[in-house]
């Protein structure tokens, strides 16, 4: 068991990586610069692939039984210094390691986190080619991928925190590459500032989960949650997965915090590729699908991120009806894509989910660096309304992205339509009939998608040339290191759909059978809660197939057909000057659409205060300035009340110095003197024989009272 | 003929001090003031004597410590009026005036 015993490997290759661009990564040459960091992810890649088939291996030996592998102890010493009373009394250790877990859950996110990185690191070679700062973008790049490999392969909470973070960190730098223009550097911090908040969210749920249970690890909570000690709608369990669902909201883009994503696109479009497409925004996912034990315990936590992430996915959806910028249109498919992961997850369809992730991941990384091709055809024009008539001239871009499209919008058989279709259907086979609004807004949200998807290819790549001459005349396909990862997706998008063929349509799902050992019994719990719905998890016993499956499958690709054919009518022949037929119809609506439903504004009022709601500032900067103006105000005014204080009683002091002590009491008996001495020195006349008179009077006196006694 | 008795020295005495006394009070010439009080001296020197011939040697002893004593004043008396005089060019009492207000 080599590959699985030296695991830890795996998210060290590109630690090397961006430790070896940190040192000397200035003074390689880009071909070294290459070589090496994208070496390392492919030997990652193919690493993981060993790791992961001696992984089945050592599964079906131990029962399905994760792998783990413990390094050292991070945090907690094992020396009772840090042991505490949970909730129940019983006495833990807070103990972090530096351990490694494998299953089948993450032997998934392995695969396809290194394979789509893989290819997103060759594809950046082409890219990236004639851009200043290679080196830096290797390194992180390379820095990312440990970062997430490291959330990935986590096996506590704790460990994946620390890969939590990374990956922010690394967006952060990412998006902001090109920090010398503001408005990279300025979403650059909208995405770690909005980060940061789900982060203390995550933070809060995970202190919650060390003094409930008593331990951080995967496993040991887990069992824990499964072992019948905790009733379901436990309220510490509710508080700490909904905790859990904030940080998943914050890192996966979710409402109220996906407002960073779309600003992401400022960074080079293999980082929109590769973070804010397939890997990153998929943490979230992953986190809450590895705590499914804890979330199948608070029904109230399961029923939030099935509706959060409904509405995401239908509010995006519908702001990326309108947008003109290609990336931006498909980072609100992004964030409409992971609400429908949520919401698969919070109707318990967590292998339906990891489903969506992994096909989503393939096609939406192929129509990223698809939109990076055509971005690089065009000299870096971004806008769809000065495109057109590209199929032609940028074949295999378009073939590709015509490819990743198809599958998108749920076209039978690309991947998307199994994987989408089995969220849709088992949102609707859930118990209350309440779930089947969720269906329809799922079902709505798969309409716009397939709109906003087909419109997107017919304003790009067909209609009239809408481009200025000097950029129709540069127009060149990529380069093959270019192609050949857009190739690649795409045959992904296209058959990846086949491992999670439904049983309905007589295929053998394979891919929830690969994660049963993990989902089985969250599933089984679900079904013993109440709930005979049929939920999907691995175990499929036999089940008749009713019509309403059928139905369903239908009505999802007429609605995928039915909003590409309204993209066709209205976009194919698109020329200089077309109008959006939302505009046409109702022009307060676009307006609306266009500007995002002013959500950026409102947060600007309200949580940030950088506009003024009339004379009133609220949010942080409210909170500065109202600090500011208390410090100033009464902090300064009693300081400098003190100041005037001392110097009106220094002024009494004087006053009382100079009137009293100096007037009174020390000239007084000046005065007094002067004023007796004027006659006393009368007394003086100076004349010798005046004195000697007196005397002798004196003489007489004294003979005359001695005589006369 | 009245037989002279110590009364007679007594008044001969008391006369002599008046006399000096009256000198020292009205004199204007400060080496004038100065024999008076010479006078007042020898005045008492005259009165000691007599009753030292009733009551013993003491009355002697004690003149012989008042001429002492004088001898030293008119030394000390005349050294300080040969110094006024050298400030002032006058032996007129009148003119000791400076320490007048």
């Amino acid at each position: 068991m080599f590959f699985l015993e030296h695991i830890w490997l795996i998210p060290l290759l590109p630690a090397f990586g961006a430790a070896m661009m940190f040192f000397v990564g200035r003074k390689l040459q880009k071909r070294t610069v290459s070589a090496v960091c994208v070496g390392v992810i492919v030997i990652a890649f193919v690493f993981s692939c060993l790791t992961v088939l001696q992984y089945n291996a050592y599964a079906d030996a131990h029962n399905h039984a994760p792998f783990e592998k413990i390094i050292y102890t991070w945090l907690g010493s094992g020396t009772g210094n840090l042991t505490y009373l949970t909730q129940h009394g019983t006495p833990a250790e807070f103990k972090a390691e530096a351990g490694f877990l494998l299953d089948p859950l993450n032997a998934i996110w392995l695969l396809f986190v290194t394979g789509v990185g893989m290819l997103i690191h060759i594809y950046s070679i082409g890219y990236m080619a004639h851009e200043g700062g290679y080196y830096r973008f290797f390194g992180y790049l390379n820095l990312f991928m440990f970062s997430m490999l490291t959330l990935i392969l986590a096996n506590n909470y704790a460990m994946l925190f620390v890969g939590w973070e990374g990956v922010g960190l690394c967006s952060y730098l990412l998006i902001g590459f090109y920090f010398h223009r503001k408005s990279a550097s300025d979403a650059a911090n909208k995405a770690f500032i909005v980060n940061r908040i789900g982060d203390a969210g995550f933070l809060l749920g995970l202190f919650t989960i060390a003094w409930y249970f008593g331990s951080i690890r995967f496993t040991s909570v887990t069992a824990l949650a499964r072992s019948g000690q905790f009733s379901v709608g436990d309220p510490i369990i509710t508080a700490a997965t909904l905790l859990f669902f904030v940080g998943a909201c914050g890192k996966s883009a979710q409402i109220p915090l996906y407002i960073w994503l779309p600003d992401a696109m400022e960074g080079p479009t293999p980082v929109s590729a590769l973070i804010h497409a397939a890997t990153m925004v998929t943490a979230g996912v992953y986190m809450v699908a590895r705590s499914n034990a804890l979330f199948v315990l608070a029904p109230t936590s399961m029923k939030t991120v099935a509706i959060i992430g409904a509405v995401t996915a239908v509010f995006a959806a519908s702001i990326g009806l309108v947008q003109n910028d290609i990336k931006r249109v498909l980072a609100y498919s992004t964030v409409s894509q992971l609400g429908y992961m949520f919401l698969a997850l919070g109707v318990g369809a967590f292998a339906a989910g990891v489903f969506h992730v992994f096909t989503h991941a393939f096609f939406k990384a192929l129509l990223f660096l698809g939109a990076g091709s055509v971005i690089h055809a065009m000299s870096g024009e971004q806008d769809m309304q000065n495109m057109g008539d590209l199929h032609r001239r940028i074949p295999i871009t378009h073939g590709t992205m015509f490819a990743a499209t198809l599958a998108i919008s749920g076209i039978f058989p690309f991947a998307g339509f199994v994987s989408k279709d089995a969220i849709l259907w088992e949102a609707w086979s859930k118990d209350t009939s309440a779930y089947h609004l969720l269906w329809i807004i799922g079902w709505f949200t798969a309409f716009m998608t397939a709109f906003y998807m087909f419109r997107l290819m017919y304003l790009t790549f067909h209609g009239k040339p809408r481009m200025s001459h000097d950029v129709e005349h540069h127009i060149h396909e990529s380069p093959k290191s270019m192609t050949m990862p857009l190739v690649v997706l795409a045959f992904f998008s296209i058959f990846a759909g086949f491992l999670g063929w439904p049983h309905s349509l007589k295929g053998s799902d394979r891919f929830s059978e690969y994660l049963s050992p993990v989902f089985a019994p969250a599933s089984q719990a679900l079904e013993e809660g109440g709930r005979p719905g049929k939920v999907a998890a691995g175990i499929r016993e036999e089940e008749h197939t009713s019509n309403a499956e059928y139905l369903l499958m239908f009505l999802s690709l007429g609605v995928a057909f039915g909003g590409w054919g309204l993209a066709w009518r209205a976009y194919r022949h698109a020329d200089k000057g077309y109008r959006e037929p939302i505009a046409v119809a109702a022009p307060p609506f676009y307006k609306v659409l266009y500007n995002k439903y002013f959500v950026d504004e409102g947060y600007d009022y309200l949580f940030t205060g950088r506009r003024k709601l009339g004379p009133v500032r609220l949010g942080v900067m409210g909170l500065g300035e109202a600090s500011a103006a208390f410090d100033t105000k009464i902090i300064d005014g009693t300081v400098n009340g003190a100041g005037w204080m001392t110097r009106f009683v220094g002024t009494l002091s004087r006053l009382w110095d100079t009137w009293v002590i100096d007037g009174i009491l020390v000239n007084g008996p000046a005065i007094l003197a002067r004023l007796v001495s004027y006659p006393v020195r009368l007394v003086q006349w100076g004349l010798v024989q005046w004195y000697a008179l007196v005397m002798i009077v004196g003489l007489l006196g004294f003979v005359v009272y001695y005589v006369a006694k | 003929m009245v037989p002279i008795t110590t009364f007679h020295y007594l008044v001969t005495a008391a006369a002599l001090f008046v006399l000096g006394i009256i000198g020292v009070l009205t004199r204007r010439n400060v080496v004038i003031i100065l024999m008076s009080i010479e006078l007042i001296l020898n005045a008492v020197n005259l009165n000691l004597v007599a009753f030292s011939r009733l009551y013993g040697l003491h009355g002697q002893v004690f003149a012989i410590f008042v001429i002492t004593d004088a001898a030293a004043e008119a030394a000390v008396g005349l050294g300080i009026l040969i110094a006024f005089f050298r400030n002032k060019e006058t032996v007129n009492v009148d003119e000791v005036d400076l320490l007048k207000w």
